[in-house]
């Protein structure tokens, strides 16, 4: 793969040494963390270990708060209560300098892309480079040709997002993801809308880059099939807890009742089927007296 | 009082309290704005093509509608204006009338309404769009601060071009009251544009309008820029900030006019 | 769209509006036909200036030969004091007469000079002794009124008649003028 790309030395702050990362601490780490945007708490509680070098999903309904650890983990949010720690850095302490270095560590695949419309494929790929080193022209130039021939769409460097189809547009958004070496790789719903080639093509990437270029991979996804095929470790969201984790082959073999409705796709179980509601015999004789 | 009426009364005590609250906070949250894009000054400039790129965007291709809007405007002055002052053997003032109209008020009124629905609408939608396509949360995540790549340069785009949209409205409706009253009417040329040089001074009337062009520059652009900052982030939420846009950038146009022509052309000394 | 197309559009864009905008300053306004040649300044005073104003014009024989600069009231006589300020190329003589005038029924209000004999020019500073003032049109009116019906008799009203007549359009000259200028 590519050679991995370090910023100048002269762009770290002299004598501040609270945006390093420790190099024998878990890669992320959540520890009992809440969150809600309002008075409705989303995340009640949530604890969980992504160790380095691995592909962790967490899977849950729509709306079970997947996306708000991405972004928690991300620092655009601050939890309640709770650690989060990335590296071993606690990321809602950190002031926004050393927020803008840790977040030149991570990459994000968004939901469908995110790609910035007003820009070619090559452009897309080239911003992050662009804005955060100083590197000369041409050997961007071969860095993003690099980064593009590991998602296969070298030849599309000159499309603009708009005439790339989805799966595409998501691999694009991938190259994006990785173009400076990242050491940790957030994916927000990666399989979501594809069409089953662009699916195994996407999933393989995400297994390949990781072990590729060692990186850390956490995937929100409520795609099972995909997600069993490729991840390290699973974890289960609803109603803002972890209700299950494990291994792929522990899920398969899980007997409990939540994994088994998602793995299973059942349309009832500890998930209802039904919204709550009042008695149906008490609303369809409502008005007979 | 009945119990419902006083549930009605405090109902609708709470929404108008509410309401104040919430306009108050966002007055705050939009001064916190502005001085977040001020601050992102250096930034918008030091990338310099991004800047020019707005200056395109929002100037370039206001162009058409600008000049065709400035003649027509011009025309109509000169052919009503020529009407009423004919009445009083005046029609030889009818330079001064359509120059210091246009200059002092028509221009930069009426450039700032049609940069308003054309250029800040327009800007309004793309900072909308990019924010509900989660470009912006994507720009957040790769440490590049959205508001220095996005919008302060689409907020100095429109402040530069404004002042020249407003001078260009200006002098090409000058040149349409010409053709309609020189060369239509018939009115002698040298009075059209000898009356109007000597009418028509430098210090108050044509810096004033400039002066007038940069206020509402700015008030369009900040409104427009804020509005798509701050839309929710789904199909109707970014139309209702671009309709927004428009209403609010043309009242505020109005409101600011009246408040700085008070001030600066405060009666003939 | 490139960056030198870009750039190039900005270009024009941007050279035609400075363009508009100089256009407006020199052949619509007046920047820089505003006097920058040495002058000096001449004062007069008038019971009344009618609707004259800051840089009107000063003119004799119907040639621009300077600028009002100044208006005030003097608190002594409740004359108002005019600053002219004039082009060093023209001499006036000490016993010129300054007048209030009115260019056609809408025109501007501007000062009229009427060169004398005195073979002593003003000099910076000096004072117009000899002034008229602009023609009030209530007063023309009341006048008028006041001759009317102290004479009474038919016979001296052809004599007296056409005086307030050839007077009146002259004043209704300068009060149209105060509200059309405005």
């Amino acid at each position: 793969m590519s050679p991995t790309v370090k910023p100048p030395a002269s762009r770290a702050p002299a004598g501040i040494a609270t945006w390093r990362v420790e190099p024998e601490a878990a890669a992320v780490e959540l520890a009992d963390v809440t969150f809600g945007y309002d008075a409705r708490p989303v995340l009640k509680g949530i604890t969980m270990t992504i160790p380095r070098g691995k592909i962790v999903a967490i899977m849950g309904a729509s709306g079970s708060g997947k996306t708000t650890i991405l972004r928690l983990i991300g620092g655009q949010l601050r939890p309640q209560s709770g650690t989060i720690r990335v590296g071993g850095l606690s990321v809602p302490d950190l002031d926004p300098e050393a927020l803008y270095h840790l977040r030149r560590k991570y990459g994000m695949l968004f939901q469908f892309g995110a790609l910035f419309t007003d820009m070619s494929v090559f452009e897309n790929i080239a911003f992050p480079m662009r804005e955060h080193t100083e590197l000369p022209e041409e050997l961007i130039r071969d860095l993003v040709l690099m980064k593009l021939q590991a998602v296969g769409l070298r030849g599309a460097a000159h499309l603009m997002p708009a005439e790339l189809s989805g799966g595409m547009a998501r691999r694009v958004a991938l190259a994006r993801a990785i173009a400076l070496d990242p050491m940790l790789v957030m994916y927000d719903e990666p399989f979501a809308g594809l069409d089953p080639i662009s699916l195994g093509v996407v999933g393989q990437l995400i297994r390949r880059l990781n072990d590729a270029l060692s990186i850390t991979s956490v995937v929100v996804t409520h795609d099972v099939y995909e997600s069993l095929k490729i991840v390290d470790y699973l974890y289960f969201v609803s109603e803002g807890r972890i209700v299950a984790s494990g291994t792929p082959q522990e899920v398969r073999a899980s007997s409990d009742a939540f994994v088994r409705q998602f793995v299973d796709g059942a349309p009832d179980g500890p998930v209802p089927f039904h919204y709550p509601a009042p008695s149906y015999r008490d609303e369809l004789f409502a008005d007979v007296r | 009082m009945s119990a419902d009426v006083a549930g009605a009364l405090s109902y609708w005590l709470r929404r108008l309290g509410g309401g104040v609250t919430g306009a108050i906070g966002q007055l705050g949250y939009s001064t916190r704005f502005l001085l977040a894009v001020l601050w992102q000054t250096p930034a918008a400039f030091r990338r310099i093509h991004l800047t020019l790129r707005e200056v395109y965007f929002a100037g370039v291709l206001s162009l058409v509608i600008i000049l065709m809007s400035g003649l027509f405007v011009g025309m109509v002055l000169s052919l009503q204006g020529y009407e009423t002052l004919k009445r009083y053997g005046a029609d030889e003032q009818l330079g001064i009338l359509v120059a210091l109209a246009l200059v002092r008020e028509l221009g930069p009124v009426i450039a700032g309404l049609l940069f308003a629905s054309r250029a800040g609408s327009a800007i309004t939608a793309e900072i909308g769009l990019m924010k509900t396509t989660e470009q912006l949360a994507a720009m957040e995540m790769m440490a590049v601060n959205p508001i220095a790549r996005v919008v302060a340069p689409r907020f100095w785009g429109g402040v530069i071009s404004m002042p020249l949209l407003a001078a260009l409205f200006s002098a090409f409706g000058i040149f349409g009251g010409y053709v309609v009253g020189v060369r239509l009417i018939g009115i002698d040329a040298g009075a059209y544009w000898g009356q109007m040089h000597a009418g028509v001074d430098f210090w108050p009337d044509v810096t004033n309008g400039i002066i007038k062009s940069f206020v509402f520059g700015a008030a369009v652009s900040l409104i427009a820029v804020f509005e798509g900052f701050d839309a929710k982030p789904t199909a109707e939420g970014v139309a209702s900030a671009t309709t927004r846009t428009v209403v609010i950038s043309s009242l505020a146009i109005l409101a600011l006019d009246f408040v700085m022509t008070v001030f600066m052309f405060r009666g003939a000394r | 769209m490139n960056r030198s197309t870009i750039d190039l559009w900005v270009g024009i864009f941007v050279a035609i509006g400075f363009g508009a905008i100089l256009f407006l300053a020199l052949k619509v306004g007046n920047l820089l036909t505003l006097d920058r040649s040495p002058g000096y300044r001449i004062e007069a005073s008038f019971e009344n200036i009618g609707g004259l104003k800051l840089r009107a014009a000063v003119k004799a024989a119907g040639v621009v030969v300077g600028r009002v600069e100044r208006v005030r009231l003097d608190p002594k006589t409740y004359d108002a004091v005019v600053t002219m300020r004039m082009d060093s190329e023209y001499q006036f003589s000490k016993d010129t007469i300054a007048a209030i005038n009115t260019s056609g029924l809408l025109g501007e209000v501007y000062i009229g000079l009427d060169a004398g004999g005195d073979p002593e020019m003003l000099k910076d500073g000096d004072r117009i002794t000899k002034t008229q003032s602009a023609v009030v049109i209530e007063k023309l009116i009341s006048q008028f009124l006041f001759e009317k019906a102290s004479e009474g008799s038919s016979k001296d009203q052809g004599a007296a008649q056409p005086a307030p007549a050839a007077r009146a359009p002259e004043g209704a000259k300068a009060k149209a003028t105060e509200g059309a200028k405005k």
